[in-house]
């Protein structure tokens, strides 16, 4: 376990943060994993604010390194997988359908 | 006397074509290897001997009537982030635990065009998020020099198969280091190609604006064979390069003097292994005997930022990406509840692993309200920075060659519970991965009996002038066809 060290503690992440990031990405996680991702979160972060001293005033940011942009394709019919490939890998299916657990109470 | 597992590509692919031996004698030769080593090394999730079989018989039929490939009839394993179509592709994950793709991936028709030889599809680091295989739903794979130590990752079981003997070639796929570093710590030679060169139709995302698919050999021929097969433009990938792929072949058995290849300070810095930094130091003269312009001189002061930014950028893409996996239209459906939302939670908890929850949340921190600016629009502010420093070094220099890793591979779980010491391994692959460069890893040496490897970088596609220095460098050295003692 690293020790935390007196600027890492101004940004370590709390339990309630942990847990509202567990709620966005819809992991249920528990109290154990709670304080472990606690501590390692925070450590991780630590080590990111030395990008603070990076002047990056007027720099554009870059999305990703390919010389290319707005690639579209014809908007025309073409093959793709049948109905029954897809729900083939669905966990249950109902008429022909994908079924799901309740999503209205 | 050379059992036919041990032959690289193109020497098999001789063999093959002089009628010295069939591609069913090579594959039942690999598979018989395979199984002899495959309990100490873990290589594989998959192996996939009917359909090796079926497509040797069928390599034959090929070399019969003069329809054969490079890589016709021979055995390859395919890193089990790819989608091969029928077969079992799981990412290393219990949330695709029995998934069986519907269609296939891009690289694998490539490789069925060709005729090769699927032999098994190879365990890697759960979504290839790691950097020793330890991560993976299917137990760890062992390196084949030592099988204490981890193989390097995420890539780590293609190439410890290739390195073992257990296939010939492999496809692994590399995000921020995930070819190179396995290939250096198993000693064979892996590149990953410039971005957007082989199409990921058909390859599980991690990091869209950095995965990349590519080769792993036993020497360079073999690498730049594979890479000849694969790449080119897909336009099922909206990233796929649409320039014509270079002529690699005509890199190989070139010359190199005169070739300007800068070595930046950054890379040989504390916590660089002296075993390490001695084999590397000893490959650069051997370059300066070839003729070549070494340049100690050159200085890339972002490249200690590169860490930052990736371990920012992938996983917020990697969170956003991982959102599919919901147990709703395919995979793993945790059935404990009766609610919808709940049922997503306790399927992504039961379904993903520790390492792959944690960067999902990594991401997620990233992305949050309020924290956009200061880490993941930072981050790609700094990534232009990355990139601007490499163009400028690459009006100077042809390569930049460093060390792949600070360290030879290290003993399973000692960095295990430690994420932050795990990403420290990355340190010398992420720089080339976020300016989207070129980077091949080959063997250079030998430190406390395991290898070492050494990186050559290239500018934005500019693979052949890589090849073409690693080639030179291998047949200098007496080098390729390093197979593990095993």
């Amino acid at each position: 376990m690293h020790e935390l060290k007196v600027y890492d503690q101004r940004m370590a992440l709390s339990k309630e943060q942990i847990q509202h990031l567990a709620k966005l990405a819809r992991i249920e996680i528990t109290e154990e994993e709670i304080q472990q991702l606690a501590s390692q979160l925070s450590d991780i972060l630590a080590h990111f604010e030395a990008l603070e001293e990076v002047n990056t005033d007027d720099v554009i940011p870059t999305a990703h390194p390919a010389p290319l942009r707005n690639i579209m394709r014809s908007d025309e019919i073409g093959a793709s997988l049948t109905r029954e490939e897809v729900l083939e890998l669905a966990p249950e299916t109902e008429n022909g359908l994908i079924r799901v657990k309740a999503v209205l109470e | 006397m050379t059992e036919l597992w041990q032959l690289t590509a193109h020497a098999a692919n001789k063999g093959l074509r002089g009628r010295e031996f069939s591609s069913i004698e090579l594959t039942k030769s690999v598979l018989e290897r395979l199984h002899s080593v495959e309990p100490a090394v873990n290589a594989f999730i998959t192996i996939t001997e009917k359909i090796a079989l079926k497509q040797a018989k069928e390599a034959d039929k090929k070399f019969s009537s003069g329809t054969a490939t490079a890589l016709t009839g021979i055995p390859i394993g395919i890193k089990d982030l790819i989608i091969t179509k029928g077969t079992r592709t799981t990412a290393g994950s219990q949330i695709l635990g029995e998934f069986i793709p519907p269609y296939n991936s891009h690289v694998n028709e490539k490789l069925e065009q060709a005729g090769t030889v699927m032999i098994g599809k190879t365990n890697l680091d759960e979504f290839a998020m790691g950097s020793s295989t330890e991560h993976s739903a299917f137990g760890a794979t062992s390196n084949p020099w030592d099988i204490n130590r981890i193989p390097g990752g995420s890539s780590g079981g293609s190439a410890a198969a290739v390195s073992a003997g257990a296939c010939i070639i492999a496809l692994g796929s590399d995000t921020g280091g995930s070819i190179r570093q396995p290939a250096a710590l198993c000693g064979v030679v892996g590149l990953d190609p410039t971005y957007g060169r082989v199409s990921r139709f058909g390859v599980i995302a991690f990091g869209s604006s950095l995965d990349q698919v590519g080769p792993i050999g036993r020497d360079v021929e073999d690498v730049a064979t594979i890479l000849d097969c694969i790449g080119g433009h897909d336009p099922r990938d909206s990233t796929s390069n649409p320039e014509p792929m270079p002529d690699l072949r005509h890199y190989l058995d070139r010359e190199i003097k005169g070739l300007r290849i800068g070595v930046p300070c950054e890379y040989f810095i504390e916590g660089l292994e002296d075993g390490v930094r001695s084999q590397v130091e000893e490959a650069l003269l051997e370059f300066e005997r070839l003729g070549c312009e070494v340049d100690r001189t050159l200085s890339l002061p972002m490249t200690k930022h590169a860490l930052a930014v990736y371990y920012l950028i992938a996983p917020s893409e990697a969170s956003s990406n991982l959102a599919r996996y919901d147990g709703i239209k395919y995979g793993l459906r945790n059935e404990s509840s009766d609610e919808i939302w709940e049922t997503m939670e306790r399927t992504r908890a039961q379904g993903f692993g520790e390492e792959v929850k944690r960067r999902i949340m990594l991401g997620t921190y990233a992305l949050s309200a309020g924290y956009y600016d200061k880490y993941y629009l930072k981050a790609q502010q700094v990534r232009t920075l990355i990139i601007q420093e490499f163009n400028d070094a690459f009006t100077k220099y042809d390569l930049i060659i460093t060390p792949t890793t600070p360290d030879v591979a290290f003993p399973m779980k000692q960095k295990v519970n430690d994420p932050y010491a795990m990403y420290l391994n990355d340190i010398y692959t992420l720089p080339s991965a976020v300016a989207g460069l070129p980077a091949l890893s080959m063997p250079c040496g030998i430190s406390e009996g395991l290898p070492v490897g050494l990186q050559i970088i290239g500018n934005f596609g500019q693979e052949g002038p890589i090849l073409q220095a690693a080639h030179a460098y291998e047949r200098a050295t007496n080098g390729g066809n390093l197979l593990a003692s095993l």
